[in-house]
């Protein structure tokens, strides 16, 4: 990732240690003037440190922030201008919902009377103008979300930075919230971090995603690169559910299991040994066993709703999951426990990785048309 | 349980409640039962421990606020800062709790002596020396009352005020202080009742003309025993009780003596 491209925030090379811990280790990121990034990871993958270090919480042991064409690494917080939401809200318990979006105004010297129309210009905006002489604590967390976040906003920040901002929300609020902050983001065109750790969040309301692991940056993409082009194993498994199959891959698109069970690939691929294949639980096509396609047999059938829930065992010991639709006029379970199945996926829904966990990217040719039925197994005498 | 709990209260409230009666006596000596009943012991109190009283209230004032000066800054840098040193400063500030008064009195008694053969300036027996010492016992009260009233507050506040533009002594002053206004108010009730009652440290310390209210009541009992002090004791109670019932309505007592 150059400087040169038309960034309006950089990390380059960022890393922090704590004791023996890389906390963050090589982050670097570019994020466009306006661009909503959403940092997403486990627990403990370094997004939160991350945030910090844009916020100038934590100090980086190396690489560099870059804001708007200023190095900004060894500025102190208060001159960085950047508006933070914190997971706990973090409001001044003993200032009243105003005095609280004030505060960063004051800081900024502004006459009295600006102060008060900006505040309550804020208050009209998070729709809190009836709660501007309460105290926080006599607020609902919805309500108190809100008035951290116009707080914020009021001092027309550099950088809006969302650290978890929904998790102290009842899930009923989550999605109404997360809407009123991405239509709020999009209107001003704010350039906006947030961290958290619930994957549907991140999809809903990311411009672009960071995926983290451990301290290193797994993949950075939109929604659909990392749901259909996932870099890893783990994006693959961490965005939506992937059903991960662990084998030995050989003849281009043979791979054996633990159990000597052999899967046909339905694409071809250079290289061979060990290999890793994710299949999304959506992407199988479950068919009747007299059909072409890879055997096996069904060993728990769930009805959801709107979609069933297939577990077929494939040989001895490996479970893959497939979801599909249900189907209109009541036939909600084609299929019941102990039924013998098989089952196939598209060329484009088959991922494999190497030992390193890098994609292994199909060869071109016949097969990258391929019907999803050319699939099929092999059972090792 | 219920008797326990009787026993318990029946042991605790006794000798309170018997010392309020003894005090209304009309007795020269303390016999049962009295002829009649009487105010005078009261207005006799005053008088003849007025001198004690106002030594005891001026050491704990100067006590009391010098440990806040010291102890609130103190609490503030242990709870928030992590500097070199730290875990010293912390184990220093709170030692004095562990040492028994008796044996910190004769230290500071026989330090100042020896620093007064040296140097000439009177100071055993001296208000510096007795302050000084109230000082070092009231100041791990404060320190642990504000550390303990920063570490259940969210930091986020603070980083929240820096992050809006706050310099970090206006972040002090308007958010770290504020929010730790009713460990401040703890800390001041505590070490006020701290000092205010210590006998066995200020034993060593006081010089004549200049005794603390603990010390005159003892020096009494050892020629009389009248209803008088029995009505110093109400009086005593009463400035404690004061305290502690402005303390209770500022803080939960519960979670602050663990």
């Amino acid at each position: 990732m150059s400087g040169a491209e038309a960034g309006y925030l950089h990390l380059d090379g960022l890393s922090k240690q704590f004791g023996a811990t890389h906390a963050v280790q090589d982050v670097s990121l570019s994020v466009r003037r306006g661009e909503m990034i959403v940092l997403l990871g486990p627990s403990g993958c370094g997004k939160t440190t991350t945030l910090r270090m844009i916020a100038g919480f934590v100090e980086a042991n190396g690489g560099a922030i870059v804001l708007d064409g200023q190095s900004i690494g060894g500025q102190p917080p208060h001159l960085r201008g950047m508006g933070m939401v914190f997971q706990s809200y973090a409001l001044f318990p003993h200032m009243s919902v105003a005095a609280n979006v004030a505060f960063g105004l004051q800081m900024r010297r502004m006459p009295r009377n600006r102060i008060a129309e900006r505040v309550a210009e804020m208050l009209r905006l998070v729709k809190l103008e009836p709660f501007a002489e309460r105290l926080p604590r006599h607020l609902s967390g919805g309500q108190q979300q809100r008035v951290a976040l116009a707080r914020a906003l009021a001092i027309h920040p550099k950088l809006l930075l969302l650290d978890e901002p929904l998790s102290n929300l009842d899930a009923a609020l989550r999605q109404e919230v997360a809407r009123e902050i991405r239509i709020l983001q999009r209107d001003n065109a704010l350039t906006t971090v947030m961290v958290t750790h619930d994957q549907a969040e991140a999809m809903a309301m990311a411009d672009r995603l960071v995926v983290m692991r451990e301290g290193k940056v797994e993949q950075i993409g939109t929604q659909e690169d990392l749901y259909e082009r996932p870099a890893t194993p783990f994006v693959a498994t961490f965005i939506g559910h992937s059903n991960v199959v662990a084998g030995t891959l050989s003849d281009g698109s043979l791979l054996t299991l633990a159990d000597g069970t052999a899967l046909r690939l339905v694409g071809r691929y250079a290289g061979a040994g060990p290999c890793r294949l994710a299949v999304r639980p959506e992407r199988i096509i479950l068919a009747a066993a007299d059909g072409g396609g890879i055997r096996g047999r069904i060993t728990l059938s769930t009805y959801l709703g709107a979609t069933v829930e297939h577990v077929v065992r494939l040989g001895e010991e490996t479970d893959l999951v497939v979801r599909g639709p249900t189907l209109e006029g009541g036939a909600t379970r084609r299929f019941a426990v102990g039924d013998p199945v098989s089952v196939a996926w598209p060329l484009a829904g088959e991922k494999l990785f190497d030992n390193d966990d890098r994609p292994l990217p199909p060869q071109s040719g016949a097969q990258a048309e391929a019907t999803i039925w050319e699939n099929g197994v092999t059972n090792n005498a | 349980m219920g008797v326990l709990v009787l026993a318990g209260v029946v042991m605790i409230f006794l000798p309170l409640v018997l010392t309020l009666y003894l005090s209304f006596f009309d007795e020269k000596l303390i016999i049962f039962p009295p002829r009649g009943y009487t105010l005078h012991w009261y207005l006799a109190a005053i008088p003849h421990f007025g001198g004690a009283l106002i030594t005891s209230l001026e050491v704990a004032a100067i006590a009391v606020s010098l440990s806040l000066l010291i102890g609130v800054p103190a609490g503030i840098a242990i709870a928030r800062r992590r500097f070199r040193g730290r875990g010293v400063v912390s184990t220093l500030l709170l030692a004095p709790l562990t040492v028994p008064g008796i044996a910190l009195g004769l230290a500071i008694y026989v330090l100042a002596v020896a620093v007064e053969e040296r140097t000439g300036a009177a100071l055993a027996g001296s208000f510096v020396v007795l302050a000084g010492a109230h000082l070092l016992i009231t100041i791990p009260w404060v320190v642990r009352l504000c550390v303990a009233s920063l570490v259940n507050q969210d930091e986020a506040a603070e980083e929240a005020a820096a992050s809006l533009g706050a310099r970090p002594l206006v972040v002090l002053w308007r958010i770290t202080l504020p929010s730790m206004r009713q460990g401040i108010l703890a800390a001041t009730l505590f070490a006020f009742i701290i000092s205010f009652g210590e006998l066995e440290m200020t034993l060593f310390l006081v010089g004549p003309g200049m005794t603390t209210l603990p010390i005159a009541v003892l020096e009494y009992l050892k020629y009389h025993i009248d209803p008088l002090i029995s009505a110093m004791a109400v009086l005593q109670m009463l400035v404690i009780g004061v305290a502690l019932t402005l303390l209770d309505r500022y803080v939960r007592l519960g979670g602050i003596v663990r």
